[in-house]
Parts: structure tokens; C-alpha cells; sequence
């Protein structure tokens, strides 16, 4: 199978390129993409690239394969490989540290900005602050968000502002806790989104939810933001 | 909260309320003009001018006009601070569209009064 991979060491190389790499797999075996990477560091040992879990958990493999951003660790060759042919880039729209490495400074920055821990302002009981079940449903597709910054680094609005527009992982994550009955700093929350870049940058593109690897929908997220930030204006 | 330099209303949900009521007004005013054309197959000076000598069609227009305007500043704005990431060409750029906004909705407004 041609791999064609970027590659860019500051070090040694002016520009980027696009290095092609014929990489054997071995027979009746469908690897992931991770694997696929992991022959190619045998042959070349300079090749950098992040992985921790290798199991689709820790959410450090996001990577551009053929044109789609997903985890290389859970995503089969069979579902990506055209024609035999593999083109392996890092995450768009951030800086590149060295070949498949980014820079996530400004992914991290739009979470800190949504205050992602919860914030209560009564005093602590004894034990817990505990939760109804129904209460608890409500985070359900939003807490399993492992950040891997697949879905902002897909989002057109992130690319053009990454600094402004808070972006889908951002979003889902401050809906979690707007979300969340526990917390009580909503009006606050909502203040803090209410200008035209956090939140109403979004265009419904929906590349989140088409790109996401835990299958969540930043989108309507989102959405139930709006509603929030229109109810509250009403 | 990010600050918001130049939008209409220094609130993306303002902005994104005028956008939309704006385009209800704008897909109205369209229709309606649409229907009355089908209607009047045959229109002359006088069906036309009569038509806007009526004050409700006035306001309509006027309507129409301030919807027109504010949804392309809001849109403009938007776009410009999408792709202009030079911040002398997005104010130029910027002050071009509000002129010709500007421009749009007085010379309007004298059309309407003139009629
Ligand atoms: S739906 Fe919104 S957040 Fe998701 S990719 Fe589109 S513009 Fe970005
Ligand atoms: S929402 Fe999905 S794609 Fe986005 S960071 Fe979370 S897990 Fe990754």
C-alpha cells in the first residue's frame, strides 16, 4: 500500500513535503491506521507522531487520513484506503510541530476559557452533591468528550478564527455544565458566550458531528446554547 | 466574552436575531411584490405610484430598507472578520460596505418620498 505522509522537522527542512512510502501489510489483516504508522517508524525511525492508549480512550492520535479527521488508533484501513493509497496529514488549521505533531496551545486555551470544572457557589454537604438519575441523563452525550480536537480542527469557523470562536469541542464542553444541575454559575456562563465570536461563529456546518470518533453532536449542543442565551434574553 | 468591535449590536444573539427577523421581513416583502406583479399583469405608472402613495406600503418599504441594510452589515461584518485577517483592508473594507449601505438606504428613502 503508498502511504503518502507529511513530513516537516524544523530542524533540517524548509517547508513541509510529502513523503511516499510503500509499506507492506501483511495478509487478511484489516490494521489501523495506528499500526500502519507504527511499521513506518520501524523503517524510519524519525517519523513523530502521538499515541497513548492505542484504544480510541486518551484521544492523542487525531489525525487527517484521506481527507477526514479521526483517531488513527480505531480507524480500520478498510474504511479509509482508496484505490490502495493512504494520504496521512497532521490536524488542519494548527501549527505544526514536526511531521503528524501540533500544536493544541489553542484548542486548550478556548477549553480553559469555558471553565470546564463545575462551579457551586452553596456551601459543600458531608458527602456528595448528589444528582437525580434524570438530572445525570441530561450529560449524557456530552461528558464522554475525550478532546481530541478532531472536531474543531474540521470546523471552517475555528480555522478563520481559532482565537475567538470558542469551537464544537469547546461548545459541547460548556453545555455540559450548563447542563449540569450541580452547577450554579449559568448566568455566568452564558454571559461570558453572549458576544459574536464564542458561539455564534458556528455556521451548522456540522464537519463536528461527521468527524467526531465518539460519535457526539457538538452541533446541537450548540443549539440548545442558543436557546439558553435566547431565553435568557427574553 | 470575546469583544466584539464593530457588530451591530455588540451581541452575537443580537446580531443573529436581526439576521433572522431581517429575512422574514426581506422573504415578505419579495413575496409580496412577486404576488402583486402575477397580479397586475398589465401595470402602469399609476398602479405603481398608487401603490406606494399608500402609507402601509410606505412603512413596508421602509422595513424592507432597514432590513436590507442591517442584514448585509451583519453579514459583511461577519465575512470580513472571517477572511481579512489584515486589520487596515477589514476596516477599509468594513467602511466600504457601511457607506454603500448607508448610501443604499437614503437614496431609498428619497426614492419612496419622491414617488
Ligand atoms: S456545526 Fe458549527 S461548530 Fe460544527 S463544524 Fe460546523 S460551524 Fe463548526
Ligand atoms: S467532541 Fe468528539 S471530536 Fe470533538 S474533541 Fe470531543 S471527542 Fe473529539
Amino acid at each position: 500500500m503508498l502511504v503518502s505522509i507529511y513530513r516537516y522537522n524544523p530542524e533540517t527542512d524548509q517547508t513541509p513535503y510529502m513523503q511516499d512510502v510503500q509499506v507492506d501489510i501483511p495478509d487478511g489483516k484489516d490494521l489501523m491506521v495506528l499500526d500502519v504508522l507504527g511499521l513506518m517508524k520501524e523503517q524510519d525511525t524519525s517519523l513523530a507522531y502521538r499515541r497513548s492508549c492505542r484504544e480510541g480512550v486518551c484521544g492523542s492520535d487525531g489525525l487527517n487520513m484521506n481527507g477526514k479527521n479521526g483517531l488513527a488508533c480505531i480507524t480500520p484501513l478498510s474504511a479509509v484506503v482508496k484505490n490502495n493509497k493512504l494520504v496521512l496529514r497532521p490536524l488542519p488549521g494548527l501549527p505544526v510541530i514536526r511531521d503528524l505533531v501540533v500544536d493544541m496551545s489553542m484548542f486548550y486555551k478556548q477549553y480553559e476559557k469555558i471553565k470546564p470544572f463545575l462551579i457551586n457557589d452553596k456551601p459543600a454537604p458531608a458527602i456528595e452533591r448528589l444528582q437525580t438519575p434524570e438530572d445525570r441523563e441530561k450529560l449524557d452525550g456530552l461528558y464522554e468528550c475525550i478532546l481530541c480536537a478532531c472536531c474543531s480542527t474540521a470546523c471552517p469557523s475555528f480555522w478563520w478564527n481559532p482565537d475567538k470562536f470558542v469551537g464544537p469541542s469547546g461548545l459541547l464542553q460548556a453545555y455540559r455544565f450548563l447542563a449540569d444541575s450541580r452547577d450554579t454559575a449559568t448566568d455566568q456562563r452564558l454571559a461570558d458566550l453572549d458576544d459574536p465570536f464564542s458561539v455564534f461563529r458556528c455556521r451548522g456546518i456540522m464537519n463536528c458531528v461527521s468527524v467526531c470518533p465518539k460519535g457526539l453532536n457538538p452541533t446541537r449542543a450548540i443549539g440548545h446554547i442558543r436557546n439558553m442565551l435566547l431565553q435568557r434574553a427574553t | 466574552m470575546v469583544a466584539s468591535v464593530t457588530s451591530l449590536g455588540r451581541s452575537g444573539l443580537y446580531d443573529w436575531m436581526v439576521q433572522r427577523v431581517s429575512a422574514v421581513i426581506l422573504a415578505a416583502y419579495v413575496l409580496f411584490l412577486l404576488g402583486y406583479f402575477v397580479a397586475t399583469p398589465d401595470l402602469t405608472y399609476a398602479d405603481w405610484s398608487g401603490l406606494f402613495a399608500n402609507t402601509c406600503m410606505k412603512i413596508f418599504t421602509i422595513m424592507a430598507l432597514v432590513s436590507l441594510s442591517t442584514h448585509a452589515w451583519v453579514g459583511m461584518w461577519t465575512i470580513s472578520t472571517d477572511y481579512l485577517k489584515n486589520g487596515v483592508v477589514r476596516f477599509l473594507f468594513q467602511g466600504f460596505c457601511g457607506g454603500v449601505m448607508f448610501v443604499y438606504f437614503v437614496w431609498g428613502v428619497q426614492i419612496l418620498w419622491g414617488l
